[in-house]
C-alpha cells in the first residue's frame, strides 16, 4: 500500500470515533486563539499549539497523520518563512488547501497552533497539505511527529550563537533527524551550500538537489561570512570556481573529492531590477525551462523561489504551472512586503545574519543612493541576544550611497556604532529609540521616494505594530 | 614622522565567530583617525610570522572543530616569533577561543586536548558536551581606575588562572573564566586574553586606545594619542550598563 493510501486508510479510520482527549485538546486550542486575538497578544500563533499539546501530547502525530497529502518540513538558517509562503501559494493555485504555520511561529507550538486552527473539533484537518517551516534546532524534535513526506533544507548561516552554539551543531542535528525517517521521504536540498550538502547526503530517502547556475552574479571572491571555507569531512580548504554569496556557490574539496553536486533544478539568465523584483529561467534536466518573474529582490530570493519549486516538482507540480503560480506571488509580511503611506512607499526588508543582511544592503542599493534608511536591531531571544554579528556585515557598503541613517531598537547604539566605524559620519547617525518616532522621521525625510526598513524579527514585528496602528497595514496573523 | 601601527591579524578566515574583525576594524581606524599610518597583516594557516613584524598581534574565536585546525598550526609556526615579540614588549590581544589557545592547554568537550602556546599562565576544560554554556551580557571592573569592559560571552570552556596571569578584571555581571571564582580574563606582560566579545574593542574604546597606546610604545615611547569624540560609543556603554545595573564612568 502507498504511504498516501495507508495516510488515507488511516484518517478515516480515526475520525469515525470521536476521540476526547483529542477534542478537547482542539477546543482548548481554538479558545485560547480567539482569547489572545482578543487580547492582542499577537495573532495567537503558539500559545494555542502550547496548550493544545498540554491535554494532548501527541497532537503533532495525530493531526499531520490526518493530511491526505502528509506534510512537507521547510529548515533553514535563512529564507524558511519566505520559502514556505512560496510552497504554499504554487501549491494553492495548483487546487491544494494547506495547512501552514504562516505567521512564521516554527517551534513545535507554532506547527501545532496551525494544525489546531485547521482542524474541526473532530480533528478532521481543513486543509490537505501540510507547509511546515521549522526552526533549525527543532527539526528533530518534530520530524518523527510529523514524518514529512519531503524535506527541505535550504541553507546554514551563522545565526544566534548564543541560542544553538555551534553551526556544526545544527548541521549534526539535521543528520541525526534524517536517520529517523523512512526510505521514501525526499529531500529537497540546497546544492550549492556544502554544509547543507554535507548534513543530508547519505541520509535514507531521495535527494533532489537545486543550485544556481549564472556567473555572471558571482561575487568577485569569497566573502567574509562565508561560514564553510574548510570541508567538513577533512579540514581542506575547498576550492570555489565560483560564489554567488555567503559560501553559496560551487566548492570542491581537492583532497577527499566531495563536490557540489549537478543540482535537479537550476536557474539561469538571472535578471534583476533592485527592489522591485527579479527574473530568472527555471530547469530541470526533463524540462527546457520556463521564464519566471518575481517581486522577491535578490539573489537570496532565487535560492527561496529553487527551493520552493523544487518541492512543488515532489508534490507533482509542473515546473511551467509552478513558473505561471510563482508570477502572482505577494512577499510575507517584512520580507520585502511593499507598503503604501501617505504617498511614500516603505519597504520592509528583514536582516537577521551577515550573509542576509549583505543581500539586503545589495539589494536596496542596486538602483543608486538613498537619502535615508531606517535600520532596527534588536536583540530579543527571538533575534540573537548577541549583536556582535553586526560587525560581520559589510556595513561599509553604505557609506557613501546612503545620505542619513536612523537608528532604532534596543541595540540602536551598536548599529551606530557599527555605522560610525563603516565610515558614516556621526552627524548622518540618527538614534531614536521609539518605534514609531523612528518611522516618523525616516519617513518626512523620504520626499516621494521609497523608505527601505530594515528590521530585525522582533523589530519588524514592533514596526509592523505601528504600521498597523496607522492604518497602513493588517495584522500579520492575516 | 608619524608613527605606524603595525597589526597581526592571525587566522582572520578561521577563527572569526562573533564579529571578531571588528576589533581590526576599530584599532585601525581609531589609529588613522589620529593621523597614525595602519598596516594590517594576515597570518593564516601555514603561514610564518617574524616577531618584530608587528607590534599588535590579534586572535580571535573559531568552533571546536576550528580551533583544533589552528591549535596545531599555532603551535608549530606562531609559538616562538609570539614569545620573542612579547619578550620584547608587543600587545597580544586574544578573544574567547583564541584566548584558550594562548594558555596552556584546552580541553573540549570531545576528543584531545588541544595544545596551548603558554603566553598565559592558564588552562580550560569544557566539562562534557552536556554541560552548560556561559552565555549572556558581561561586565566587568579592571583593576585601578580604568571603566568597566561591557561586551557579551560565549563559551563552554572553564578557564582557571595560575600564579603567572592576573586577572583582566572582577566580574560584575555575567560568567567570566568560569561563572564560579568571580574572575575574567587574564594578563601577563601586554598579553591580554577575554571572553569578552560583542566584538570586545567597539564599546570599550578606552581599552582600545590603551592597546594601540601600548603597541606604539614599543617603539615610539611616550608617544600621547589625543582624545577622540566617542559620544555613540559612549551611548552604547551607557544603554548596556543601564539594562545591566551597572553605572557607566
Amino acid at each position: 500500500m502507498s504511504r498516501t493510501a495507508e495516510r488515507a486508510n488511516a484518517s478515516t479510520e480515526e475520525t469515525t470515533t470521536l476521540d476526547p482527549r483529542l477534542s478537547a485538546a482542539i477546543a482548548l486550542g481554538k479558545a485560547t486563539a480567539g482569547l489572545s486575538r482578543f487580547l492582542r497578544q499577537g495573532g495567537g500563533t503558539t500559545m494555542p499549539g502550547r496548550v493544545a499539546r498540554w491535554v494532548e501530547p501527541r497532537l503533532l502525530e495525530r493531526l499531520s497523520g490526518r493530511l491526505q497529502g502528509g506534510s512537507v518540513v521547510i529548515a533553514g538558517t535563512n529564507g524558511k518563512t519566505t520559502t514556505a509562503h512560496l510552497l504554499a501559494h504554487i501549491m494553492q493555485v495548483l487546487g491544494h488547501r494547506p495547512v501552514h504555520n504562516r505567521a512564521g511561529a516554527n517551534l513545535a507550538a507554532g506547527i501545532a497552533s496551525a494544525l489546531v486552527e485547521h482542524a474541526d473539533i473532530r480533528g478532521r484537518p481543513q486543509g490537505d497539505l501540510g507547509i511546515f517551516e521549522v526552526d533549525e534546532a527543532t527539526v528533530p524534535r518534530v520530524m518523527p511527529s510529523l514524518m514529512p513526506r519531503v524535506a527541505v533544507f535550504t541553507n546554514l548561516f551563522r545565526d544566534q550563537l548564543d541560542r544553538y552554539g555551534e553551526i556544526d551543531y545544527i548541521a549534526g542535528l539535521w543528520r541525526s533527524a534524517g536517520t529517523v525517517l523512512t526510505r521514501d521521504v525526499i529531500y529537497v536540498a540546497n546544492a550549492d551550500d556544502p554544509l547543507v550538502f554535507d548534513a543530508v547526503r547519505g541520509l535514507p530517502g531521495r535527494l533532489v538537489t537545486f543550485g544556481v547556475e549564472d556567473e555572471r552574479h558571482a561575487l568577485p571572491a569569497l566573502e567574509h561570512t562565508a561560514e564553510a571555507r574548510y570541508c567538513y569531512r577533512c579540514g581542506t580548504p575547498y576550492e570555489y570556481a565560483v560564489t554567488y554569496f555567503g559560501h553559496m556557490g560551487q566548492y570542491r574539496c581537492p583532497t577527499c573529492g566531495v563536490r557540489r553536486p549537478a543540482p535537479d533544478l537550476v536557474a539561469r539568465n538571472l535578471m534583476f531590477a533592485g527592489p522591485d523584483g527579479s527574473e530568472m529561467t527555471l530547469a530541470t534536466a526533463g524540462d527546457g525551462g520556463v521564464r519566471v518573474r518575481t517581486v522577491l529582490p535578490g539573489l537570496y530570493n532565487v535560492y527561496n523561489i529553487l527551493a520552493a519549486t523544487a518541492a512543488a516538482l515532489q508534490l507533482g507540480a509542473s515546473l511551467p504551472r509552478a513558473g505561471e503560480a510563482l508570477a502572482t506571488f505577494a512577499p510575507a509580511f517584512g520580507r520585502a512586503e511593499r507598503v503604501s503611506i501617505e504617498g511614500r512607499e516603505l519597504q520592509m526588508l528583514l536582516v537577521k545574519n551577515p550573509a542576509g543582511f549583505n543581500e539586503v544592503l545589495r539589494t536596496i542599493l542596486a538602483t543608486g543612493p538613498l537619502p535615508t534608511v531606517l535600520i532596527a536591531i534588536n536583540d530579543q531571544i527571538a533575534d540573537g541576544r548577541d549583536v556582535s554579528w553586526l560587525w560581520d556585515v559589510d556595513v561599509e557598503m553604505l557609506a557613501g550611497h546612503v545620505g542619513h541613517v536612523i537608528v532604532t531598537g534596543l541595540r540602536a547604539e551598536d548599529m551606530a556604532v557599527r555605522l560610525r566605524y563603516a565610515g558614516i559620519s556621526q552627524e548622518a547617525i540618527e538614534v531614536e529609540h521609539a518605534y514609531d518616532r523612528a518611522l516618523r522621521r525616516a519617513l518626512d525625510r523620504t520626499a516621494g521616494g521609497r523608505l527601505f526598513v530594515l528590521p530585525t524579527y522582533t523589530a519588524m514585528l514592533a514596526l509592523r505594530s505601528v504600521l498597523e496602528r496607522w492604518g497602513a497595514v493588517r495584522g500579520f496573523w492575516e | 614622522m608619524s608613527p605606524t601601527l603595525r597589526i597581526c591579524h592571525l587566522y582572520p578566515d578561521l577563527l572569526n565567530l562573533y564579529g571578531d574583525r571588528g576589533n581590526i576594524m576599530v584599532l585601525t581606524n581609531r589609529a588613522r583617525w589620529r593621523g597614525i599610518e595602519v598596516t594590517v597583516t594576515e597570518a593564516p594557516l601555514g603561514q610564518r610570522i617574524a616577531p618584530d613584524g608587528a607590534d599588535l598581534f590579534f586572535i580571535g574565536g573559531g568552533e571546536d572543530r576550528q580551533q583544533r585546525i589552528a591549535a596545531g598550526d599555532l603551535a608549530a609556526m606562531k609559538r616562538r616569533p609570539l614569545e620573542e615579540a612579547v619578550e620584547d614588549g608587543a600587545v597580544v590581544l586574544a578573544v574567547c577561543g583564541g584566548y584558550q589557545l594562548v594558555g596552556r592547554y584546552y580541553r573540549p568537550a570531545e576528543g584531545d586536548d588541544l595544545p596551548g602556546i603558554g603566553l598565559l599562565d592558564l588552562w580550560t576544560e569544557h566539562p562534557g558536551p552536556r554541560a552548560r554554556r556561559l552565555i549572556g551580557n558581561l561586565v566587568i571592573q579592571p583593576d585601578g581606575e580604568a571603566p568597566p569592559l561591557v561586551g557579551f560571552e560565549n563559551h563552554g570552556g572553564r578557564t582557571r588562572l595560575g600564579p603567572g596571569a592576573r586577572p583582566l578584571g572582577r566580574v560584575i555581571s555575567g560568567f567570566g573564566n568560569n561563572g564560579e571564582d568571580g574572575w575574567e580574563g587574564a594578563v601577563s606582560k601586554r598579553v591580554y586574553g577575554t571572553y569578552l566579545h560583542g566584538p570586545l574593542l567597539p564599546k570599550n574604546p578606552a581599552f582600545a586606545d590603551r592597546l594601540i597606546r601600548e603597541a606604539l610604545a614599543r617603539r615610539y615611547p611616550g608617544f600621547e594619542l589625543p582624545r577622540l569624540p566617542d559620544m555613540l560609543e559612549e551611548q552604547a556603554r551607557a544603554a548596556i550598563l543601564a539594562r545591566i545595573g551597572g553605572t557607566p564612568r
